[in-house]
């Protein structure tokens, strides 16, 4: 039963987001007899009332407030505000991902030991390693029921697959196969298998995709002690003379601003809304806004190296059926600098309905080029490319200087530039996606651009010492030891790994840490 | 209201006989009659309400010649077209900057205007130099969805749409494939 609580009550814990980060968090901390508040943007939509329609599902879903763009990446000029696809409603993006789960490998926790300094890059070693993680990994899949992990067999390739497969095979790649997908393959953990429906994008219709909406917040609500929130945009976080947070000023459903108490805050609104909302809780006494003071919060925005080919066959494909994401190969995920690039990338079989592939293919493009593609839409296999990109500072969440929402904040300004690197590995990962389509016959390849972003990190980065990032290894703000950051903007680089797994995984071990710290009264 | 409608053969609104016979060029595929564009062949017509009537054919046109699909009829380049008639009827400007665009396209076009121009390559030429204009990339950027999102076009480029109600694809060919 969801427990109410008093916007007075200061023994709660306080989640802003209820996403992989935040939905995670909070069921885990629920579970441990820990009081917890999520205070959500966005609506609450069961999944029985998902859309199969990619335009209204994403009016249902997606996060549409508006946001401005800049850099020299090409969303800035096709999508100018709409820099990033994720989602405002309970469950976060988590309703609309694809599901694939990997762990990060051992190397990408040290990249700058491992690659060394790269000009205009600001890399940093994570202060944690894959070996701090892995218990963690281990319980992330068992709850997300990811495939080929605690004995869960992998899901069965649909026709996008098969083609990725067989030109893997012709160009010599080892590592094919349907992927590690937080999607039942089989009935599991109260939920369906899948029913390769192709609309994972649009959130899974039949509960068989992973998504904390209908696991993690369900669970943490049958403990009695999680309230979930919806339509509670957190507008600013308050603190105390001595610097300490004391809760949250957030606007409710109908628009009536509110002040909820907490114990703790966690900050897991993904990586445009937390920086901006701890630059908009700036006071006087921190002027630069809270946990600032490495200068870092916004920063070292990432959004994955990515790109997608697509290919035309003589013979129809029907790629549209089926798992969104149907599979991977991951031998070019390691790092290898004689390939031009540090880092590496994964490739995996994406799948788009019509409106959206008229919409992505080529954002601009017209005439016979563009439409004889289309026209052979049901002839066409695809892939998505997922790389590593190097955080740089200049790429990064600022407040608008003149815009502001609906209740007089400024809303943020999203700036990214491709590193040197990012666009050597893109094409890298281009010709390598042309020649394996190319082996298996394909007539005509479109290296196509990136989305607006799908992953978005970094910019609240986890560090050893306080002058280098805004978290520690907990997650915890370097500054503020009540005020915690519970998602992707913890990612100190991003691998080249889809990092929802690791999203995950870090919730789970900081909720240990926070309900091990709150019973020994250090905070 | 601009409507897009089936026309029984031969007896569509405000078209007789004779005006169809009148308006058929030899090239023509859309006849402009009183108030609507109608096609003779295909069997339906669209009034628009607050575009001129020879304006929204030449937008059909030019429709197709943006995003030409040789297997799609006129009509659902007509239904997409109809958003800027209705955006006219509550926005001067956009009705100005329809006019106005489609005016300076004729007007490069030449004699005959832009739909007498015979070749799509020849039209394409003359969009390419407005490729920049507001004009065209509210048209161009309109139909990404306007077009494409129309649910009748799907199976013409073999998309099935929704499969939630059918079960997914699980028994129905998600791995199908044979020619590999
Ligand atoms: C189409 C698509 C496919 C994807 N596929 C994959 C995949 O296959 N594998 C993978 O690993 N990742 C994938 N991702 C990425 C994945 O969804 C995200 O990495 C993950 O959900 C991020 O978790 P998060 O907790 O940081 O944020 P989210 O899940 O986005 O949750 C943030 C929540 O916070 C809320 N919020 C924000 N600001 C406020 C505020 N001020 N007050 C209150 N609430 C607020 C938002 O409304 C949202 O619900 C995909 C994403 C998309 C869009
Ligand atoms: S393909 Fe599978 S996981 Fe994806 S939406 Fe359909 S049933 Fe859900």
């Amino acid at each position: 039963m969801p427990a109410p609580y008093a916007l007075t009550d200061d023994s709660v814990v306080v989640i802003i987001g209820s996403g992989a980060g935040g939905g995670t968090l909070a069921n885990e901390l629920a579970q441990k007899g820990v009081d917890v508040v999520v205070l959500e943007a966005g609506p609450r939509i069961e999944y029985e009332d998902f859309i199969n329609d990619e335009w209204d599902s994403f009016g249902q879903l997606a996060w549409l407030d508006n946001r401005t763009t800049s850099g020299d990446w090409r969303v800035s000029k096709d999508f100018p505000n709409l820099p990033a696809w994720i989602v405002k409603a309970v469950g976060g993006t988590t309703t609309h991902w694809a599901g694939a789960s990997l762990r990060f490998q051992e190397h990408e926790f040290k990249t700058l030991t491992n690659y060394g300094p790269v000009e205009g890059a600001n890399l940093l070693d994570w202060p944690i390693t894959l070996a701090d993680l892995e218990p963690y990994y281990a319980k992330a899949e068992d709850k997300m029921g990811v495939t080929r992990t605690n004995g869960i067999e992998g899901l069965p390739g649909n026709n996008n697959f098969k083609i990725l497969k067989a030109g893997a095979d012709k160009l010599g790649y080892k590592d094919c196969h349907t992927g590690n997908m937080a999607i039942n393959s089989d009935f599991r953990d109260d939920r369906m298998g899948c029913q390769q429906t192709g609309f994972c994008f649009q959130g899974c219709k039949w509960g068989a995709k992973w998504s904390t909406l209908y696991t993690e917040i369900p669970k943490g609500e049958a403990t009695g002690k999680l309230e979930v929130r919806p339509d509670s945009h957190v507008i600013k976080i308050e603190h105390d003379d001595t610097g300490k947070v004391t809760g949250v000023v957030y606007a409710d459903k109908d628009g009536n601003l509110q002040q909820q108490k907490a114990r703790i805050v966690a900050v897991a609104g993904n990586s445009i809304e937390s920086p901006r909302l701890l630059l908009n809780s700036a006071s006087s006494k921190y002027p630069d806004g809270l946990a600032n003071s490495s200068g870092q919060v916004g920063k070292n925005y990432m959004r994955h190296t990515t790109g997608s080919v697509y290919a035309v066959f003589e013979q129809p494909v029907h790629f549209y059926r089926g798992t969104t994401m149907a599979g991977i190969v991951r031998d070019e995920a390691r790092h290898d600098p004689s390939r031009g690039f540090v880092g590496g990338y994964e490739l995996e079989t994406l799948a788009l309905g019509l409106p959206f592939m008229a919409a992505f293919l080529n954002p601009g493009g017209w005439g016979r080029s563009f439409t004889s593609a289309l026209d052979k839409y049901d002839h066409m296999a695809g892939m998505w490319i997922v790389g590593e990109d190097m955080p740089q500072e200049k790429n990064r969440i600022t407040l608008h200087a003149e815009l502001k929402d609906k209740y007089g904040m400024p809303i943020p300004d999203v700036a990214f530039t491709d590193h040197p690197n990012d666009t050597a590995m893109r094409n890298h990962a281009y010709s390598q996606g042309m020649a394996l389509y190319d082996a298996v016959g394909a007539t005509r390849t479109f290296p196509t651009p990136p989305y607006p972003s799908t992953h978005n990190l970094g910019t609240n980065r986890m560090s050893e010492s306080p002058e280098d990032g805004v978290v520690n290894q907990w997650g915890q703000t370097h500054d503020i030891a009540n005020l915690f950051v519970s998602d992707g903007s913890q990612f100190t680089t991003g691998a080249a790994e889809n990092p929802t797994l690791t999203i995950v995984a870090l919730a789970i071990r900081q909720a240990e840490h926070i309900a091990n710290e709150m019973s020994s009264g250090t905070i | 209201m601009v409507t897009v409608y089936q026309r029984e053969p031969g007896r569509g609104p405000g078209l007789s006989r004779r005006a169809l016979l009148k308006g058929s060029g030899a090239a023509l595929v859309l006849v402009v009659t009183g108030s609507a564009v109608i096609s003779p062949q295909q069997a339906w017509g669209v009034e628009p309400a607050a575009l001129n009537p020879e304006t929204m054919a030449t937008l059909i046109q030019m429709a197709r010649d943006v995003y030409p699909h040789d297997h799609v009829a006129d009509r659902f380049y007509a239904i997409a077209m109809k958003d800027h008639d209705t955006k006219a009827g509550s926005e001067a400007a956009h009705k100005a900057l329809i006019e106005a665009g489609i005016a300076d396209l004729d007007q490069r076009a030449g004699e005959g205007g832009y739909r007498g121009v015979g070749w799509e390559e020849d039209r394409v030429k003359l969009l390419q130099d407005i490729e920049a204009t507001p004009f065209f990339q509210a048209v161009r950027g309109g139909m990404v969805v306007g077009l494409y999102n129309q649910k009748d076009l799907w199976p013409l480029f073999g998309y099935e749409g929704e499969s939630f109600s059918q079960g997914g694809y699980l028994t129905r060919g998600f791995d199908d494939i044979e020619w590999l």
